[in-house]
């Protein structure tokens, strides 16, 4: 038969899916593996998906999404960030970010363009530029620096070809947060370079110290940026796929224009339960971030104090501490601690070169859990 | 200073180290609150929810909730603390609020079956000075208590690895 994609067919499947198919077999497992909230859905929101439901509201909506949940994230956009969006035109629902992200690259990429993106960095970012014909620049940074963004570095990483830059902050795996200061010169870089920006902010209402800065919100970055976002994280959403994309009307045009054609529009039932969300749930959602931050505070001490430096993570629900004093790879550390110690985590390599040495840790898991974790990975460690 | 009741009022097994780590305080300075709060009957005591109905145990499990409507004739200068308190003084009832609407008093009295529990009122309930009437509500089912659901907990649907 005649070859498939050759793209598609060179993209390697997810470092993660591995240690999925070793978790799923064993028992007794604590799994710190998993990328998404332990809280369901508040109540409140899951009720109005009910609702909506009981009610038919089981049709199409129009592509770029309901007028009510595009005012609402351009009005809470404006409110939390100071970042000014016009909900008719530079607002569109999306399937998750995973699709805002997939539908910004198609619209800013041609052929042979490169992106600029910090690892270690969400596993979707690489796939999703060679999808769209793009190629990955990936540019270091380091745990010394507690992930933040060199900017020179980026710099250094430009060429003729260099389309855009992708960043995510707050960061999975990392945990951590792009100071005000390095969006700001990353901003005027991308200005004096004539370079797009794509801001993934799924995040933004994760963090523990200080707030989120929204890159849109930036003046110098405004008019080239594509910020992303969504209602997995803060609002335990994941199931609902609904998330969005704000950027100026030129892009979002050319956005909705793909989305028109490949998604029709996000499921009306979780445009329904998102509008639910930002008009009634803010109480949930301030409940189930300080929930995150005390255990964040129970499960670093504990990392620390088992011999992980641990560097501080200020935002999302992952620590990312370094494995080295152990003298295993991460890959290695990883498969060990799970069959060992039924603890599952995912190495740090997977997310780009500069993860070795590291794994994540996702502290969305019940305080009782993972105190155990840190107990048998503390066993893990002495038997080694 | 607040956010330590919180955690406590959620889970009372709470150590004052996991408090002090999770608030970010130091731990001398959580359990002299505490302390003070328990010497000040801020804190009253520390106890377990349990689901009676889920106790795998005939006996134990056989326990009979009502809740009774009392109407008290109020008195000058007490109102209708008075009659409230030696409501409460009975180990059988468990709660008593004044309350309005219809009725003046609502308390919650258990007893082992609904023959003691209709004993207490009859005899011991209704016969107090100024109770006028009673109405009296046997519990058939506890569905949440004290903001526990006693449903069946779900298992976590996420998957064990996931990006
Ligand atoms: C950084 C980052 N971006 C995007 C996503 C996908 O989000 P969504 O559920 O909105 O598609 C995730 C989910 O793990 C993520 O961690």
């Amino acid at each position: 038969m005649k070859p498939l994609n050759e793209v598609i067919a060179a993209c390697p499947p997810s470092g993660i899916r591995r240690f999925f198919d070793i978790a799923a077999e064993m028992d007794d497992v604590i799994s710190l593996g998993v990328g998404e909230p332990d809280f369901v859905t508040p109540w409140r929101i899951r009720e109005a998906g009910i609702y909506a439901l009981e009610h038919g509201y089981t049709t199409y909506t129009s592509n770029a999404g309901l007028p009510a949940l595009r005012m609402l994230i351009c009005s809470d956009l404006q409110q939390r960030y100071s970042a000014e969006y016009e909900w008719d035109t530079e607002c569109l629902i999306t399937t998750g970010v995973s699709e805002g992200l997939d539908l910004a690259l198609r619209v800013l990429l041609n052929p042979g363009d490169e992106v600029i993106v910090p690892e270690p960095c969400y596993v979707a970012y690489e796939p999703c530029v060679a999808f769209a014909g793009g190629t990955t620049v990936r540019v270091p940074t380091r745990w010394e620096d507690r992930f933040t963004v060199d900017v020179d570095v980026v710099a250094a990483a430009i060429t003729p070809r260099t389309k855009a830059i992708l960043i995510g902050s707050p960061a999975n795996p990392t945990g951590a947060v792009q100071p005000r200061e390095t969006l700001q010169a990353l901003a005027r870089l991308a200005e004096k370079h004539d370079l797009y920006l794509i801001s993934d902010e799924i995040y933004d209402r994760l963090t523990y110290n200080g707030s989120h800065t929204c890159l849109g919100a930036i003046p110098e970055a405004r008019d080239r940026t594509i910020v992303l976002g969504g209602f997995s994280k803060a609002q335990a959403m994941t199931g609902w796929r609904v998330g969005w994309i704000c950027a100026p009307q030129a892009i979002a045009e050319l956005c909705v224009r793909v989305h028109q054609y490949t998604m029709l529009c996000a499921p009306h039932v979780s445009q329904l339960a998102a509008v639910e969300a930002l008009t009634s749930a803010e109480t949930d959602v301030s409940e189930m971030v300080a929930d995150y931050d005390r255990r964040r505070r129970v499960f670093v001490k504990g990392l620390r104090e088992i011999g992980l430096e641990c560097p501080e993570p200020d935002g999302a629900f992952y620590a990312f501490p370094s494995i080295r004093s152990s003298g295993l790879d991460s890959e290695t550390f990883a498969e060990r601690l799970l069959k060992e110690q039924g603890v599952a985590v995912v190495p740090g390599n997977v997310f780009g070169p500069s993860g070795e040495g590291h794994v994540r840790c996702s502290y969305a898991t019940a305080l009782p859990q993972l105190e155990t974790a840190v107990d048998r990975m503390a066993a893990f460690l002495q038997n080694l | 200073m607040r956010e330590i009741l919180e955690l406590l009022e959620r889970d009372s097994s709470l150590s004052h180290d996991t408090i002090a780590t999770m608030l970010g305080l130091p731990v001398e300075e959580v359990s002299a609150r505490i302390a003070e709060w328990e010497a000040s009957g801020v804190i009253r005591r520390y106890k377990a929810v349990v689901n009676w109905e889920a106790v795998d145990d005939a006996i134990a499990r056989e326990k009979v909730v009502a809740f009774i409507d009392v109407s008290v004739a109020p008195a000058r200068g007490v109102g209708f603390d008075d009659v409230a308190l030696r409501i409460s003084r009975f180990d059988e009832v468990t709660s008593v609020h004044l309350v309005s609407g219809g009725h003046d008093l609502r308390c919650t009295v258990v007893g082992r079956d609904i023959r003691a529990v209709s004993d207490f009122v009859s005899q011991r309930l209704s016969t107090i000075d100024r109770v006028m009437s009673t109405a009296t509500h046997f519990v058939l089912k506890t569905h949440k208590r004290d903001g526990d659901v006693f449903a069946e907990p779900e298992p976590d649907h996420r998957l064990r690895v996931t990006p």
